[in-house]
């Protein structure tokens, strides 16, 4: 296993809910990123981000770990959920807020 | 240079000979797609990997030459 390789590993299984991603929540770089943001957010999950932008070796390397060429990625504990199309259909169906529920993770009420 | 949308149809249906596919050039750039694959081959299989089905069958082009293919597929 390469180093860059570990550490996203080692992210993903560490942190419950975790996005890469192009730029930050608060500045996304790019569209698909952004609307990501703006359903973790709506949904309440708390999640931590990591800009690809600023690590040419974590852009490829998550490209190369879930064996899907596109960024942004979303990981539900450890697992790969999916980039931007699967995260949006995830949530208009409910499925999202019910995986973040089944796999016991606490979301903010908005409001 | 950017990939004509003819092209990313055939190279799905070469990969998933029996797809219906839909395309729309989303941004008139020839970079912005949107495409709507309907395949047997998706049965019973996960969203992730429906989709990585479908962009094993752009052989590389998916993230490259093709900046942003928003992808829809269904079994039916």
């Amino acid at each position: 296993m390469t180093d860059i390789n570990a550490f996203i590993d080692n992210e993903v299984k560490t942190n419950d809910v975790v996005l890469f991603m192009k730029g930050t929540p608060q500045f996304p770089m790019c569209g698909f990123s952004g609307q990501v943001i703006q359903i973790l957010d709506y949904v309440g999950a708390p999640y931590k981000a990591h800009n690809v932008l600023d690590n040419a070796d974590l852009r490829q390397g998550i490209k190369d770990y879930a064996n899907w060429p596109t960024i942004p990625q979303l990981y539900i504990k450890g697992e790969f959920i999916g980039g931007c199309d699967i995260v949006r259909e995830m949530f208009q169906s409910g499925e999202l807020a019910q995986t973040l529920a089944d796999s016991g993770i606490e979301v903010k009420k908005a409001g | 240079m950017p990939m004509q949308a003819a092209d990313i149809e055939r190279m799905i249906k070469d990969a998933l000979p029996d797809a219906k596919v839909e395309i729309r050039d989303l941004a008139g750039d020839g970079d912005h797609y949107a495409a709507t694959v309907i395949s047997s081959a998706f049965r019973g299989l996960p969203k992730v990997k429906q989709h990585q089905l479908v962009y094993a069958a752009l052989k590389g082009n998916m993230g490259g030459v093709l900046h942003a293919l928003a992808l829809t597929t269904s079994p039916e």
